[in-house]
């Protein structure tokens, strides 16, 4: 019983590293850029949250009504601001600039923050948990984050497949030229995607910010799980990432029950053997 | 005033010169067709008028105004739109879907989603399948249903004809006359000369990226037109 | 058609000649170093040597085949935990023992490349990054290499490099040297060969290079394993030098890969003067920015998306095309020996 209790929690985890990579996969569905600054935003957003809660005294999960949409603002101006400029170049341009905006916002942070580890405080919500049965007990924090993830994938999902905007992201990955043809004013779909990506992310930071400590330089991990979980669940599919969030959330618990050493090591393993044997992830959305 | 009107036009892909300086006429409620061989720059001319490819200002002028310079969703609601070489259909959306996008920039007119349906019944009973399901005729008449949905005052076809069967391109050229009916300006460009002669009021023909004939189709002997789509 | 005796191919312009001159002066200059300058200064230099050869490494991969690795650290630290392995428990002397971990890293770059290689783009570069990690928590793993927290070198080893501290110094000095220099000419003489105009095939464009019989996968194989050897090396030796290696000194991102993308992208990528000049860049704004901390990061982090923003060919690509420079000469200059006639243009017809 022991061990369904370890996948439980896993399976928990796996919804805050969906909420971590269903930003990513819209970024990369819609315009093919990869931003490897991805977890340093989900870390300024938590330190964006942590100043509005210093300065208002809010409780971190109402910090959110602040905290979402400035991260959309944010987002649409990054994209439309510097983004944009490198989608033409080629493979290097997106990786290095979002490889030098990474540095720069770890840095930023650093030098605002200092390295202190901080968390947000939420009182009672962080260890209230709800008994299922003698062996089973599900933190109502990681209940509640699994639950966003699932409620913010299926929006998402209403999004892409019945709204006139969620038909642009679908045209636009499909064929960008064509879509401009079809009137699609490009520039501000793709600074909608990143504002919405980045909106997700900021939820996700919230929501970490609250269950863990956090400080500057842990932005990269956040980054690796993310990519992890899309390419364990599969290209092109939302439903997939959480798939793949939970997985990995699963794999890393089981390992750290085996030795605390092998915690992470077994996320990348399991990763790893997804990669060699099905490399195209285990749900993936179409024959490409 | 010409629809559109095309002066001194130059292309260039990076070191690869495609046009060498094209004038082009169309007035409003013509059809005109532009033939020519693989690698004459049709493709590359429908490109620039589109706006896919920057060209200098001036060089082209849509109801008077240049649009040389301006995006492709400018372009589009300036009322051109393009029925792209090879359909183009956007494949992770359903048929009504590509449909819909057509309609995406927003200008009026007679064309709605049931016209479109109505001047394609084929595509109403299959709305809803994917854009890749679908016949090559039926993509085709997506294509050109996804164009129309712009209510266009231009409408360019780049190869409407490309892989299809002969029966086939008879039913797609059957409702170009439905299309004209409404006032439209079309623009083929065409490989099939026989098909272009039929349809179009006149042509042009281009080789290696120049005009070298236009007229009318009665005026132009089959000879005349050899030499200047081969150059031989 | 051009006849045989109507031209030819020349190797070298001016610039180059005048550049070999030079470097071949500042080679000898560096030669003699210990004789003038302290241990600090060699040192510095041995620093510089290393972010040179990193950086080399890391433009034949992503300025030459596309492979931009994220993931550099994982064979910098297999080298030197190689170096550790092979010298501290199997008692190895120092010298052959780095020689050994650079062959290993380049080794194991055989297997990794089977599992990276599956991804493409800006995923094999987040996937070589996975691929480090997971290097990093093993070896974390390995208690008689120090597990977690590492281990220093036993001092018998590090006598049995040299006596004295002086003698070591110069040694390492040496060694660095001929690493950095042996880096740049081991990419210029591959670029210069026959093997080099395939990697500058597909620099420019892969599948145009693929459909004239380049073989890319081939090609891409031998820069990842080339590359992972060099990391390799630069690993053995910097931690000799440090004296003392953990998992996250060997594998840090910040030190082994974050500043060599930096020195790559500002020099410019995909030329070998690039990173030379990335790497002087480099540690002139490291000499002026030292005591901002987190500002000097700051502004190299800016730089470089600046300079990818502006001029994506990096501050050597900004004065080659300025001045017509190419100090290392790779190119093959057609050179026609008679004149030619315009060619005909075709008819028209109205």
């Amino acid at each position: 019983m022991a061990w369904l209790n370890i996948i439980l929690q896993g399976a928990l985890l796996g919804g805050l590293y969906a909420l971590f990579a269903a930003g990513l996969s819209l970024m990369f569905g819609v315009m093919r850029l990869v931003n490897i600054a991805h977890g340093d935003l989900i870390v300024l957003s938590a330190y964006c949250a942590l100043v509005i809660v210093q300065a208002t005294g809010m409780h971190p999960l109402a910090s959110l009504v602040l905290v979402v949409p400035l991260m959309f603002a944010f987002g649409y101006a990054l994209q439309r601001g510097l983004l944009n400029f490198t989608l033409s170049g080629g493979l290097l341009p997106p990786l290095l600039v979002t490889f030098g905006l990474s540095v720069i916002i770890q840095n930023a942070l650093l030098e605002a923050f200092s390295a202190d580890s901080r968390r947000l405080q939420a009182g009672a919500l962080e260890t209230a948990s709800l008994r299922l049965g003698d062996q089973l007990a599900i933190g109502w924090l990681p209940a509640i984050v699994f639950i966003v993830a699932v409620v913010v994938i299926a929006l998402l999902e209403q999004l892409l497949y019945r709204t006139a905007l969620g038909r642009a992201f679908r045209a636009v990955s499909d064929d960008a030229d064509t879509a401009q043809l079809s009137g699609v004013e490009i520039r501000h779909v793709f600074a909608l995607a990143t504002a919405l990506a980045l909106a997700v992310v900021s939820l996700a930071g919230v929501l970490l910010a609250i269950r863990t400590n956090f400080d500057p330089s842990i932005g990269p991990a956040r980054l690796l799980y993310a990519f992890e979980a899309v390419i364990i669940g599969g290209l092109g599919s939302l439903w997939g990432t959480l798939a793949g969030g939970v997985l990995l959330g699963i794999a890393q618990s089981l390992g750290a029950a085996l030795d605390p050493g092998w915690e992470i090591l077994a996320g990348h393993i399991a990763f790893l053997l997804v990669l060699l044997l099905r490399p195209r992830g285990l749900f993936p959305k179409q024959a490409e | 005033m010409s629809l559109l009107e095309i002066r001194g036009l130059t292309a260039a892909y990076g070191d690869f010169q495609a046009l060498y300086g094209i004038d082009l006429k169309v007035e409003e409620g013509e059809t005109v067709a532009i033939i020519g061989a693989n690698g004459a720059g049709k493709t590359t001319l429908l490109r620039a008028i589109t706006g896919l490819l920057r060209t200098p200002p001036d060089c082209i002028r849509f109801a008077g105004a240049p649009i040389g310079s301006l995006a492709p969703s400018r372009i589009v609601r300036r009322g051109i739109a393009l029925v792209p070489e090879g359909r183009r259909l956007f494949p992770s959306l359903t048929v009504e879907e590509n449909l819909r996008m057509g309609a995406q920039c927003g200008r009026g007119g007679p064309w709605t989603l049931s016209r479109v349906y109505g001047l394609f019944p084929a595509l109403a009973a299959r709305r809803r399948a994917a854009a890749t399901a679908l016949s090559g005729g039926e993509q085709q008449m997506a294509a050109i249903g996804r164009a129309l949905m712009a209510n266009p005052r231009l409408l360019l076809c780049d190869e409407i004809s490309l892989g299809l069967a002969p029966r086939v391109i008879r039913d797609v050229y059957a409702a170009l006359p439905g299309i004209r009916a409404e006032g439209t300006t079309v623009l083929i460009v065409e490989q099939d000369t026989s098909r272009a002669l039929a349809e179009a009021d006149r042509i042009y023909c281009l080789q290696e990226g120049r005009v070298t004939l236009e007229g009318a189709p009665a005026a132009l002997t089959r000879a005349r037109i050899r030499l200047a789509y081969f150059g031989l | 058609m051009l006849r045989a005796g109507a031209y030819r191919i020349d190797r070298s312009t001016r610039a180059s000649r005048v550049a070999l001159a030079a470097a071949a002066l500042i080679v000898a200059a560096l030669l003699s170093l210990p004789l003038w300058g302290d241990s600090g200064d060699m040192r510095l230099a041995v620093e510089i040597f290393y972010y040179l050869a990193l950086a080399q490494a890391w433009n034949l991969l992503a300025g030459y085949t596309g492979l931009v690795s994220v993931g550099q650290q994982a064979y910098v630290g297999l080298g030197g935990y190689g170096f550790f392995a092979l010298a501290v428990l199997l008692g190895v002397p120092p010298v052959p023992a780095i020689a050994l971990a650079g062959i290993a890293a380049a080794v194991i770059a055989l297997p990794t490349a089977f599992v990276v290689f599956r991804l493409r783009g800006a995923y094999f570069a987040i996937g070589s990054w996975v691929v480090a990690e997971v290097f990093r928590l093993l070896l974390a793993l390995v208690k008689p290499l120090g597990g977690g927290t590492g281990m220093s070198l036993p001092v018998a080893v590090v006598l049995s490099l040299a006596q004295s501290r002086a003698a070591r110094d110069i040694v390492v000095y040496y060694l660095g040297l001929a690493l950095g220099a042996g880096a740049v000419l081991l990419v210029f003489l591959w670029l210069r060969s026959r093997q080099g105009l395939a990697l500058t095939a597909i620099r420019d464009s892969e599948r145009a290079a693929a459909s004239v019989g380049v073989d890319n996968r081939g090609t891409k194989l031998a820069v990842h394993i080339i590359a992972a050897g060099i990391a390799g090396l630069v690993g053995a030796l910097a931690f000799l030098e440090k004296l003392r290696i953990s998992p996250d000194a060997a594998f840090s991102v910040g030190d082994w890969t974050a500043n060599v993308i930096f020195i790559v992208v500002i020099g410019g990528i995909g030329s070998i003067e690039g990173p030379i000049l990335g790497t002087i860049v480099f540690f002139g704004l490291r000499a002026l920015l030292v005591d901002y901390g987190a500002w000097y990061l700051i502004t190299l982090g800016a730089l470089a998306v600046a300079v990818m923003l502006l001029a994506p060919q990096g501050l050597w690509g900004l004065l080659a095309r300025a001045l017509g420079w190419q100090f290392f000469p790779v190119q093959r200059r057609l050179r026609l020996l008679e004149l030619r006639q315009a060619p005909p243009k075709p008819p028209r017809l109205s």
